[in-house]
């Protein structure tokens, strides 16, 4: 578990506000015959940051990659936006570019430059002109403190700094979402801290966020609810400060106990 | 103790040359030809075998036959200068040099032939070389019409009709694409264009043509010949068989099942079919089958036959580098909202090309050496011409020096393909592995 938090975390604009940003109702997902996700419910309000925890092979990954269709789900209802997900191409289309995602292993493209990756899909799927695209590419990689990398390609960035890169392409779409899956998995643990840093900073704006990961201190600190799946289930979700001193079921117990050390 | 442990330089040291038995030609011997003995022995024994070939060969080289009008007059020249043994006979070279460039076109249209090539050369310069003047683009869109227009002449207004079909569905497809979608507005200018070609092309370019007879003096193919018809059909096929590999890799990654299955049908047929099998059915098969008003060029159907072959090959080679791409890329594209062709296009296409440059040349390099295969049915390429040239009376029991110097002719082209691909590979290397 990294420290973080040097820094006092200003609150002033984390508010859940009534609107409902993601709804997710009695959704099943099956891979050939094994049932990955069992019956998930899930209603995220505009504003919610949430953190996703559960054993390796859980379904995390899974349930967020339904979110922006990277995964097929074969049951039940998946609204993100008020837009509901089905085989129409618009819809997703809609959708992916409204959802932004961070990967485990940053995905960044290798063959285009730092600046290049940040506006390849501003120009492409958004028509914005190259200029103005650069311009906001620029303010993005700012944000995460890169912008002398900016015409670098990613191949000779750190680890760290890459996902950063990452993150940066995707706030230059506007999402109004953001989806992590593992963020600092793939990290050194001196890398770690500043990746947080900038997903703090993402939170402190008001982003809505769901966030799979095992920074149990980011948990703690960012979280306004924090799931734990096990066995493509929601087993329990509760306020960090209860999650974490109050556990009901044996299987988050048993997690916890694992995931920290004691 | 504490004494023998710390110490503070007191001058610094001045940088001095190496040793001088590491650097210069001794240096450089010593560490990569005779560091120690089996290096040693293998040197010298590479040595005697570079000399032994070098004494077969310059001697042979270096023959005072060039102004030989037959093979009789070479051995005459030899033994009047006093020399013995195995001379090569170069008055060959000299009388069919050009010959072996050109094939039997008509000699005044040689500058036909050399422009066509210049503009292939600038036509393909922007896209070689992203130092060539972008204006040159111009060229690269034109000189498919272009350059058939130069090699066989005849009027330019059929040329100008090939061209304005692909005008037509263009604009079919941009002005329809709002109104229809991407996918119908594709089908309604293919079809718009074909309507051209079938349809409109024939009488309205004939009818310009009759007022306006602007043109070529007309080269049969059957003057086609020499370097020239190897880079016809070489070049083409090279440039055919690169966007049509990609269609194919694509579509036998597809998930549509049908498009799936012919690709993958086309592709495995193709390549278990030897080349010269399909040449047979270029030259003799379709003219049987096809109605004798749809007979065309033999060259053309070669050139087809060819570009198909190396298509097949083409596609798996793509197909190895798409392979090779992480599916994370594929997921980013995704998500960030990319529809698959640009996905494709921008993502997965230039990262897959990439890896698979050293595959597709390679392809290039055995498209351009198979042209030579077209000799067997009856097309003077310059192998086919090199027999054609044995079989005259003056020039009987030549052999080495016409193969040698299609062998440098062919050298030059091959070698020049990896070298490039080979300058493209440190071109777009990105950060280190
Ligand atoms: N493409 C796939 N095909 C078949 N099984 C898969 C596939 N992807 C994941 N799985 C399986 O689904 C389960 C959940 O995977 P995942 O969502 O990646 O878990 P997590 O992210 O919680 O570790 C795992 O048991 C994994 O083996
Ligand atoms: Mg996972």
């Amino acid at each position: 578990m990294s420290e973080l938090s040097e820094r006092t975390i200003d609150r002033s604009n984390m508010q859940v506000s009534d609107e409902v940003a993601i709804q997710i109702n009695q959704m099943n997902k099956w891979y050939g015959q094994f049932h990955v996700l069992r019956d998930i419910d899930l209603t995220v309000q505009r504003g919610e940051r949430i953190v996703i925890a559960g054993p390796s092979g859980s379904g995390k990954s899974t349930l967020i990659r339904c979110i922006n269709r990277l995964e097929e789900h074969q049951q039940g209802q998946i609204i993100v936006d008020g837009t509901e997900l089905t085989s129409d191409l618009k819809n997703i289309d809609k959708i992916r570019s409204e959802v932004g995602m961070c990967f485990q292993h940053f995905n960044l493209f290798p063959h285009l430059t730092i600046l290049e990756n940040c506006t390849l899909a501003p120009i492409w799927v958004r028509n914005t002109p190259k200029k103005e695209a650069e311009e906001i590419a620029m303010h993005f990689l700012e944000k995460v403190k890169i912008p002398e990398q900016a015409n670098k390609y990613p191949g000779m960035l750190s680890g760290g700094q890459q996902q950063r890169v990452a993150i940066a392409r995707s706030l230059c779409m506007k999402p109004r979402i953001m989806l992590f899956d593992e963020p600092t998995s793939a990290l050194d643990p001196e890398m770690i801290k500043e990746v947080l840093d900038t997903m703090i900073e993402l939170a402190e704006e008001g982003m809505t966020m769901l966030c799979v990961t095992h920074e149990m201190g980011f948990a703690r600190e960012v979280a306004n609810r924090v799931i734990f799946m096990d066995a493509g289930q929601i087993v329990e979700q509760n306020e960090p400060e209860e999650f974490f001193n109050n556990p009901q079921s044996e299987r988050t117990k048993l997690f916890l106990s694992q995931i920290l050390g004691h | 103790m504490s004494d023998k442990i710390s110490f503070v330089r007191t001058e610094m040291l001045e940088q001095k040359a190496p040793p001088a038995s590491t650097t210069g030609f001794v240096g450089w011997a010593r560490a990569n030809l005779f560091n120690g003995i089996g290096n040693s022995v293998l040197t010298l024994l590479s040595i005697y075998c570079v000399y032994y070939v070098l004494s077969g060969l310059i001697p042979w080289l270096v023959s005072p036959t060039w102004k030989a009008e037959s093979l009789t007059q070479c051995r005459e020249m030899i033994a009047a200068a006093g020399k013995h043994g195995h001379l090569a006979c170069w008055g060959v070279v000299r009388e069919r040099f050009i010959q072996l460039l050109f094939g039997f076109y008509p000699p005044e249209g040689y500058w036909r032939v050399i422009l066509a090539l210049v503009i292939v050369g600038a036509g393909l310069a922007p896209v070689l070389f992203d130092k060539a003047p972008r204006k040159l683009l111009i060229v690269t869109a034109l000189f498919p019409f272009i350059v058939p227009f130069l090699l066989w002449g005849g009027l330019i207004w059929p040329y100008v009709g090939v061209l304005l079909g692909f005008v037509v569905g263009y604009f079919v497809l941009k002005y329809a694409a709002d109104a229809l979608g991407d996918l119908l507005a594709l089908i309604a200018g293919v079809v718009s264009a074909f309507v051209w070609w079938i349809f409109l092309s024939g009488p309205i370019m004939g009818a310009i043509g009759s007022v306006l007879p602007i043109g070529l003096e007309f080269v049969e193919s059957r003057s086609f010949g020499g370097l020239m018809l190897a880079l016809t059909i070489g070049l083409t096929a090279i440039l055919g068989s690169l966007p049509l590999g990609i269609v194919l890799a694509l579509g036998r990654q597809s998930d549509l099942l049908i498009v799936k299955a012919l690709c993958v049908g086309f592709i495995e047929f193709i390549r278990g079919v030897p080349l010269i099998t399909l040449l047979f059915v270029a030259s003799t098969l379709l003219n049987i089958f096809l109605p004798p008003s749809m007979e065309f060029d033999i060259i053309v159907r070669v050139i087809i036959m060819v570009t198909l072959f190396s298509a097949a090959y083409m596609a798996e080679v793509v197909r190895g580098g798409l392979a090779a791409l992480p599916k994370g890329q594929y997921e980013a594209a995704d998500a960030l909202g990319l529809d698959y062709w640009k996905a494709q296009r921008l993502i997965i296409m230039p990262q897959a090309l990439k890896i698979s440059i050293p595959g597709i040349v390679s392809t290039f390099i055995g498209v351009f050496k198979d042209t030579t295969l077209v000799s067997v049915i009856g097309l003077l390429d310059p192998l086919g011409l090199s027999n054609a040239i044995r079989a005259d009376q003056a020039w009987n029991g030549i052999v080495w020096e016409l193969y040698g110097l299609i062998g440098v002719l062919f050298f030059v082209f091959c070698f020049s393909m990896s070298r490039y691909s080979m300058y493209l590979e440190r071109k777009l290397q990105t950060g280190h592995k």
